[in-house]
């Protein structure tokens, strides 16, 4: 196996999967660039080169740059996939969802079932999600949570290169319109990722730490930050599980609720605001269905409920940080 | 139309302070001492100034990421703005919004965007808002030529149409949408007639030349403040640098930039201009030259000794908190 | 000098840290030379670190749980003569990149890919710690592993000889692409690698599917096989558990495959984490799925294993069977009833390489010496 970034690994699963199957296109602003200019072709390759390289093997017919038009890419993508062929958009920044949301939750979604079964939806809509980049209040939102209440859409928050190719691969081969939420902070994250095809099922947690004392849950960047407070506690003797569950829907409760069966304490990291998170929907699931487990209330970690600031002092304390998470676990391990 | 020399010095001022402002925002995010990204306006002066010459600080206007040209000359503070842009505690909105979100409700600047397309809808309200109160201030929108195929924007300017409301939409064509240019993201290449299909007077003029722009905005707004409804601009003048700092510009050829560099600079031409007819003297422009950069100067070493909020200011200007 | 380091074992070529899942022995405890010392958790299986001298452990400077890379120090044996100065000294001193350079002088291995008949093959050559080297050893693995597997036998076998393991076809970093996945399909891979690498004379050790084919390699091509050691051999026992292979091939969650790669050990505990992630991340691959099923009807089928079994008499080559004890794959009703050399592993399932690596890797050596005869080079 070789070491590659987030970036690469993403790369690679497009392209191996656009050699696999015709039917696989790309569609988004600058997913290729420099159309209608006097420099070069593929002079962006995305926003920040996921897609670089692949209009050179694959033509412009299949890696559409598209005007900023997020409707209407959305539109077009869901319309596409309904007509036969497996388009992956490109979002850009998953805050333009706010220009398009209609095609995602009143068309894609819906179409599968509202037609009775009889049709598929299989696109992916890929964007880039978090903060870190000082990007302001419309520039690093995650939005997850607003994806995860819509039934009908699949919603993938990959935290490693190795689950980033596989999932993505996944997201596909699958016939359901999925959200592909990439952490704009972990393209440059390195790791092994096997050289050759292989797809990871959506609903299948990764248990990233083994641990006996808390179960700590979370996704993209916040599983990175959770591993750390684990590696972080073990050395004060606590002993941390960290469950990833690369998906919030389909999510996998079932590793949530058995690790909690044996730690009897749970900590819910979400890199988003407490209100209608994720940490809130674990919470109350776990509460629901695994309330004779715990010995400890349940807490979590999340952004305050405001919009995200722009300065690095304040964003530094938007986001749950190790510190943060380590103090959770901390407390909730202390009842 | 005629403009006293007093006017004169003030647009050349204000064309001046963006340029010299960009020029340093650009040297300090190379530092690094600015976070974030940063979309310059330098290549693009005479449009914003044109435009803004006509307003007051009644009037309003919506911006775009590339906004800091549009809050100068609407007359935000540059201080403020330099602050801002520095992520510091005293900075216009204190540190929280950043190059893509400088706002100063006094000065009738609705905020810059982060979203394309975002503020013609937000114009369009304003100057529904003008036009009940009976005030006679516009509401004026910019947005580029990437920004000139959203849907927002389409139906923005039917709702102005509409409702006969005083906005005026200016379509800032810089060449690019990113890395993708004008004439391919924009199906009919022509912005202003695809504008002029929704029932307003529209006009295309060249966006490096001050007094073309100027003359356009002055007939928009003369239609607008007498209940003529809307109308639109398209300015065209390309962008000298990349769509954020940083962008290595692969979809631009060296010579081209060096060529609109040279011929396409709305402070020579207005320059130019303006000595030609013996308006104002070099030494005039010379001596305002100075005064900015020493203000520019003063801004960013000021803005780098300031300092960040802190925790305290994380929850406040929200109506509730968890 | 009677201070010794314990650092963190470099257990095969992929390991680059290992976790310090416990320490066996206490602070100021007195140790033998070979006494299990502490144990270790690596991204393939749980393994236990023996004493490398005589003493007592005067530090331990590791916690338990800490991950610490190849070569790290992670206690000091002395003896009492020592104080706890020369102990504080030596810890100051000691270099860790000393020791991972003499581990990795100690044989130069490379994974090499190469393409056989336009077919990706993989596989980590050990190179031999002598200047002249006897018969080259060539290992293959049994069903779902791959090179890897080899990881506590490779380097000890590779005192004398070359030792090469290949990933098999449908497995690890080689093809997906099985053929029609008969026996004789895989064997004749496996040769056409050999003559690609100029291998025409060879030891083998198979494990498993890797001592099946070996068999059939060697019914092919007698000449070509010096000896057969066939560990836990599917064919080589009286039956082969369907339970395992159809479990090991359904599994589509590491939940599901946890018990099914706990029937292989003895020692269910051995099984980790990261060795069933990593049995994920294999079945995952594209074609992986297709290429198991096929070995398991056509080479694991019980038919084609009866056959196998019938024949094995026919070979010429030296042959020896080693058997885990606890071995719940293949089981042995009467060893005594089979008539070619074998012995029993204590305290191992059917991964006896894996779980009693020294006897196993003892055992082995003893075997080719005996039969490396006059070809010694």
């Amino acid at each position: 196996m070789t070491q590659k970034s987030m970036r690469q690994a993403l790369n690679e699963a497009l392209r191996q999967e656009m050699r696999r199957d015709p039917r696989v296109l790309i569609l988004g602003e600058d997913v290729a660039g420099g159309a209608g200019c006097e420099g070069e072709e593929d002079a962006y390759g995305g926003a920040l080169g996921v897609t670089r390289g692949l209009v050179g093997e694959f033509g412009r017919t299949r890696v559409i740059d598209m005007p900023i038009t997020e409707s209407a890419i959305m539109g077009a993508t869901a319309g596409a996939a309904l007509a036969g062929l497996r388009p992956v958009a490109d979002l850009m920044f998953v805050d333009f969802l706010g220009v398009c949301f209609d095609q995602i939750f009143n068309q894609a979604a819906k179409f599968r079932y509202m037609f009775g079964g009889k049709a598929v939806t299989p696109m992916v809509m890929r964007a880039m999600i978090g903060g870190g980049f000082r990007a302001g209040g419309q520039h690093s939102q995650t939005l997850h949570p607003m994806f995860t209440m819509v039934p009908g859409l699949k919603v993938v928050m990959p935290s490693t290169p190795y689950d980033a190719k596989g999932l993505l691969i996944q997201a596909i081969r699958d016939d359901d319109p999925v959200i592909f939420l990439e952490h704009k902070a972990m393209y440059d994250l390195m790791g092994e990722v096997p050289d050759e095809a292989y797809a990871i099922p959506f609903g299948e947690a990764n248990v990233t730490r083994e641990g006996t004392d808390v179960t700590v849950v979370a996704f993209s960047l916040m599983a990175a930050r959770a591993n750390d407070a684990a590696d972080l506690l073990r050395k004060e003797g606590i002993s941390v599980e960290v469950i990833d569950p690369r998906t919030t829907s389909p999510l996998d409760l079932d590793t949530i609720l058995d690790s909690v069966e044996n730690t009897g304490r749970l900590v819910v990291v979400d890199e988003s605001p407490p209100r209608c998170s994720l940490a809130a929907d674990i919470a109350a699931q776990v509460a629901e269905h695994g309330f004779s487990h715990l010995k400890a209330p349940i807490l979590s970690v999340t952004c305050p409920h405001t919009p995200s600031p722009f300065s690095p002092s304040l964003e530094d304390l938007y986001m749950p940080s190790v510190d943060r998470i380590a103090a959770a676990i901390r407390k909730v391990v202390s009842r | 139309m005629q403009i006293n020399r007093d006017e004169l010095l003030k647009a050349y001022r204000r064309m001046r302070t963006i340029r010299a402002f960009e020029e340093r925002v650009f040297a300090e995010f190379e530092r690094g001492n600015i976070p974030g990204f940063v979309h310059l306006y330098s290549g693009q002066e005479a449009s914003a100034v044109g435009v803004c010459m006509h307003l007051t600080d009644a009037d309003k206007i919506g911006s775009t990421h590339r906004g800091h040209g549009h809050c100068i000359a609407k007359g935000v503070d540059v201080r403020s703005m330099m602050h801002e842009i520095f992520g510091r505690k005293d900075g216009l909105c204190g540190g929280k919004g950043g190059s893509m979100h400088i706002a100063d409700l006094e000065k009738g600047m609705l905020g810059a965007n982060a979203i394309v397309g975002g503020a013609p809808p937000l114009a369009v309200g304003a100057a529904l808002a003008a036009k009940l109160k009976g005030e006679d201030s516009v509401a004026v929108s910019f947005t580029g030529d990437g920004g000139s195929n959203q849907g927002t924007v389409f139906e923005a300017m039917n709702l102005a149409v509409v409702l006969q409301l005083p906005a005026i939409f200016i379509f800032e064509n810089n060449g690019f949408g990113e890395a993708t240019g004008h004439d391919y993201a924009v199906g009919s290449r022509d912005i202003i007639g695809r504008v002029a299909g929704f029932g307003m007077p529209a006009t295309r003029v060249d966006g490096r030349d001050f007094f073309a722009v100027h003359d356009a905005m002055g007939e928009a707004v003369r239609r607008a403040r007498s209940g003529g409804g809307p109308s639109a601009i398209e300015t065209v003048a390309k962008r000298f640098g990349g769509h954020y700092v940083g962008d290595p510009m692969r979809y631009r050829t060296a010579e081209e930039r060096e060529r609109t560099m040279r011929d396409d600079d709305p402070l020579i031409m207005f320059r130019r201009k303006v000595t030609d007819a013996q308006l104002l003297t070099p030494g005039q422009l010379d001596a305002l030259d100075g005064e900015i950069a020493a203000l520019v100067e003063a801004s960013a070493q000021s803005a780098a000794q300031a300092p960040f909020p802190g925790a305290a200011d994380l929850e406040t200007d929200v109506y509730v908190t968890y | 000098m009677t201070l010794h380091a314990i650092c963190i074992p470099k257990w095969g070529l992929a390991m680059e840290e290992g976790t310090l899942a416990s320490w066996l022995k206490a602070e100021g405890s007195t140790v033998r030379q070979g006494e299990d010392i502490a144990e270790f958790e690596t991204s393939k299986i749980a393994n236990v670190l023996e004493a490398p001298a005589a003493g007592i452990l005067r530090r331990r400077i590791a916690a338990e749980g800490d991950v610490r890379p190849v070569g790290a120090l992670i206690g000091v044996l002395a003896d009492a003569g020592e104080d706890d100065e020369a102990v504080d000294i030596f810890v100051a001193g000691f270099s860790e990149a000393s020791v991972v350079q003499e581990q990795q002088d100690s044989s130069t291995a490379i994974v090499e890919t190469i393409l056989v008949d336009g077919l990706p093959a993989r596989f980590l050559r050990v190179r031999a710690r002598t200047a002249s080297p006897a018969t080259p050893l060539v290992l293959l693995h049994g069903f779902g592993g791959d090179h890897m597997g080899w990881m506590f036998n490779q380097d000890a076998w590779a005192a004398d000889r070359d030792v090469l393991a290949l990933d098999l076809p449908g497995h690890g970093g080689s093809t997906k692409d099985v053929g029609d996945g008969e026996l004789a399909t895989l064997a004749a891979r496996v040769s056409a690698w050999l003559d690609s690498q100029r291998l025409d004379r060879i030891h083998i050790v198979g494990h498993s599917l890797g001592a099946a084919v070996a068999a059939s390699l060697a019914l092919a091509s007698p000449a070509r096989v010096k000896s057969i050691v066939a560990l836990c051999g599917a064919g080589f026992g009286d039956t082969l558990s369907r339970d395992y292979v159809e479990g090991f091939i359904a599994a589509s969650r590491r939940k599901e495959l946890k018990p099914v790669i706990e029937m292989l050990f003895a020692d269910p505990g051995l099984v980790t984490r990261d060795m069933l992630e990593s049995l994920m991340a294999y079945k995952r691959i594209d074609g992986v799925g297709d290429a198991l099923r096929a070995l398991a009807e056509k080479a694991l089928a019980a038919p084609a294993l009866a056959e196998l079994r019938s024949e094995l008499a026919d070979i010429q080559v030296p042959m020896l069977a080693l058997y885990g004890a606890a071995d719940r794959i293949v089981t042995i009703s009467d060893p005594a009833a089979f008539p070619w050399p074998h012995a029993i592993v204590e305290a191992a399932g059917h991964m006896p390489h894996m779980e009693a690596a020294k006897a196993v890797n003892e055992q082995v050596a003893g075997f080719l010496a005996l039969h490396d005869g006059s070809e010694r080079r």
